[in-house]
């Protein structure tokens, strides 16, 4: 009988009843575990031994930069050579590592133990090696918390002007397109003169003094400049992500904007925001070591890896390694970041890689 | 040329004015927001030498008014007198400047611009190769390194350990170290840029077309593929000079050359205002203007790409 014609029939096909075969089970065995977006993305950036060398590296440089100063016998601000009730003793100044000075090498003679100065001390007498873990420390902090800055201020224009569109959404992104075209560093530069003056006194007694106006005028700059490519990022995401049908359907059982943006569109263009927030850390360190190389950088006696480096520039004859170090840390902690935000957007997000 | 595209070159014109009238606004406001005026910190001088100074200086009339002549001002390239060099011209210091500046730039982006695609065909071409490989690790630590520790360390290895160029930007040969620094980053970056659109025009089919046509390799190379490879590299002009003007900032003052990034730091330092604003607005236009002439030379060279 012609096969569509038995399907028609009513009567039971006893065939159908019949036990699964050995063969048709295995079809049906789970080859492996289900697994999700983020667990591909995982293993995919695993796989990426850049990336994953990259990551092993910010990890040490940064659990350093926390840790070590918990158990270093010196301090970042101390001169050591100056101690109350004893004359200033000059022999600290400028040791080359592993160097001991006068009175040291006295108790070292006496059979006491002296902690060594690993990168020997700076002009003033100060412990470089600590100096430049500290640096490193808040060059990182810098970076970290100019992103989140960034991220914050992108994200929520961003969202607004791609998820409400029309006239809010051109009127926004004419102010990001002049923002845009402002030549940053020039506009920094400017900024910072101006506001570690202005904002010196307006501190003055709050706790934010202990931060220094200098970060504080730095995180400003970024609050006031970079927000723009984030945002332009989201309302991108947001624009296409706005016309599909479950922001319809949310809309339609009266979903209202802000809970339209927080629960559907922002969860879904979470990979985009977390690489280019990644991406920017790297970013906000370099200006931050370039404005303090400058000499608008954070205020002393704190340390940044660009303030150590412009500062080595006075001995550069003598004490060449002072430059070198914290040089290197710099492009090391930027190279790995920027290695490891290249590897999260080809392992997180195969649309982004052309 | 199509309506669009004159559409969107009158688009990116008005920008360009309005985003340097940003800067000229911003700049001034920043500058009067300042507590203590330029005569501040110097030795104590009499109230009434003060005032004949702002008198001197019109910094004594309201705000709207100064902002409304300075823009003026600023129009006919009048960027008034310096307040620190006493007797001195804004504009005649900046034309000072510039001339060296211009030079170093100039001399840097061209040196750049050749070395980038150079190398960035020879990786392309010897793809997966050592060379390819040296050629990638390098321009990845060249791109990584900011312009004031990769003047710092040219500095120590050629001028201190080998003495073998001047350390002082002003004397003669001493713009090659500066030239250097300020090249490596724009090549680093240019190089990628033209490896990776070269790999991907060498994809294309047009280029396997003309392979099985029988052009020679020389021809398909030259003709087809690195032109058409170039497009990309025209984006980088603008960010490539907003690069060296910024670059050139650290850089002079590393190497102590006499030219407008130092004097526009110094006048930071200095607080002379009328410096600053001069300065900030004739490098913020400049950047301007090269994004903008970058930006509209892309849409003109490649008609694929859509405007937006």
């Amino acid at each position: 009988m012609d096969i569509n014609l038995k399907r028609l029939s009513m009567q039971v096909n006893v065939d159908d009843l019949l036990p699964a075969s050995e063969e048709e089970k295995e079809y049906m065995i789970k080859m492996r575990p289900s697994t999700t977006a983020f667990k591909d993305g995982v293993r995919r950036l695993r796989k990426n031994k850049v990336a994953m060398v990259s990551f092993w590296i910010i990890v040490i440089i940064t659990l350093a930069a926390i840790i070590v100063p918990m158990f270093w016998p010196y301090k970042y601000e101390t001169m050591l050579g100056i101690q109350p009730g004893k004359p200033v003793d000059a022999t600290y100044n400028n040791l080359r590592p592993f160097e001991y000075s006068r009175s040291e090498q006295k108790r070292i003679d006496n059979g006491e133990k002296v902690f060594p100065h690993v990168f020997g001390t700076d002009a003033s007498g100060r412990d470089y090696f600590i100096r430049v873990v500290y640096g490193t420390r808040i060059s990182l902090a810098v970076g970290f918390f100019a992103s989140i800055i960034v991220l914050v201020i992108g994200l929520i224009v961003g969202s607004i002007a791609g998820y409400a569109g029309g006239m809010v959404d051109m009127i926004i992104m004419r102010i990001v397109d002049v923002i845009y075209s402002l030549p940053d560093m020039l506009m920094v530069i400017l900024l910072a003169a101006v506001m570690r003056v202005s904002l010196g006194a307006a501190l003055e007694g709050t706790i934010l003094e202990k931060i220094g106006s200098n970060i504080i005028s730095l995180f400003i700059i970024f609050a006031l400049l970079y927000w723009v490519s984030m945002s332009r990022l989201i309302r991108g995401q947001i624009l296409s992500l706005r016309e599909q049908e479950y922001v319809l359907a949310a809309q339609a059982s009266g979903a209202k904007g802000g809970w339209v943006i927080r629960k559907h569109l922002i969860p879904n263009c979470i990979s985009v925001i977390v690489i280019s927030t990644a991406l920017q850390i790297p970013n906000a360190i370099f200006t931050e070591s370039y404005l303090s190389f400058l000499g608008l950088g954070v205020n002393a006696p704190m340390p940044s890896l660009g303030s150590l480096a412009s500062d080595a520039l006075n001995g550069l004859k003598s004490y060449p390694y002072r430059l070198v170090i914290p040089a290197i840390v710099i492009s090391l902690i930027v190279l790995s970041l920027n290695l490891f935000g290249d590897g999260m957007r080809d392992a997180f997000d195969p649309k982004l890689n052309n | 040329m199509n309506p669009k595209t004159l559409k969107y070159i009158i688009k990116r014109l008005i920008l360009a004015v309005f985003t340097v009238w940003v800067v000229i606004t911003v700049t001034f406001f920043i500058m009067h927001a300042v507590p203590g005026g330029p005569f501040v910190g110097e030795k104590a001088i009499s109230k009434a030498a003060q005032q004949a100074l702002e008198a001197k200086y019109g910094l004594d009339k309201p705000l709207m008014t100064q902002y409304v002549t300075y823009l003026k001002d600023v129009v006919q390239f009048k960027f008034g007198p310096s307040l620190k060099l006493r007797g001195r011209m804004v504009i005649d210091i900046m034309a000072d400047g510039l001339r060296t500046s211009v030079k170093l730039g100039v001399i840097a982006a061209v040196l750049a611009l050749i070395g980038g695609v150079v190398l960035g065909a020879i990786a392309a071409l010897r793809r997966n190769t050592v060379l390819d490989r040296i050629i990638m690790v390098l321009t990845t630590a060249f791109v990584s390194m900011p312009s004031f520790i990769m003047g710092s360390l040219l500095l120590v290895i050629f001028a201190i350990k080998l003495q073998v160029l001047p350390a002082n930007g002003a004397t003669p040969g001493g713009l090659v170290l500066p030239i250097i620094t300020l090249m490596l980053y724009p090549m680093a970056y240019i190089t990628r840029l033209t490896r990776s659109s070269m790999l991907d025009v060498l994809g294309q089919d047009y280029i396997r077309t003309a392979k099985a046509k029988g052009v020679p390799r020389n021809k398909i190379i030259f003709g087809h593929a690195l032109k058409n490879s170039l497009i990309p590299v025209i984006t980088y002009f603008g960010p490539m000079l907003a690069y060296i003007v910024t670059g050139s900032l650290v850089v002079e003052q590393i190497f102590a050359v006499p030219g407008i990034g130092r004097a526009f730091v110094s006048s930071i330092i200095n607080r002379d205002y009328m410096m600053i604003m001069g300065t900030t607005i004739v490098l913020a236009t400049l950047i301007v203007i090269m994004n903008l002439i970058s930006d509209i030379l892309y849409k003109v060279v490649d008609p694929r790409i859509t405007l937006d």
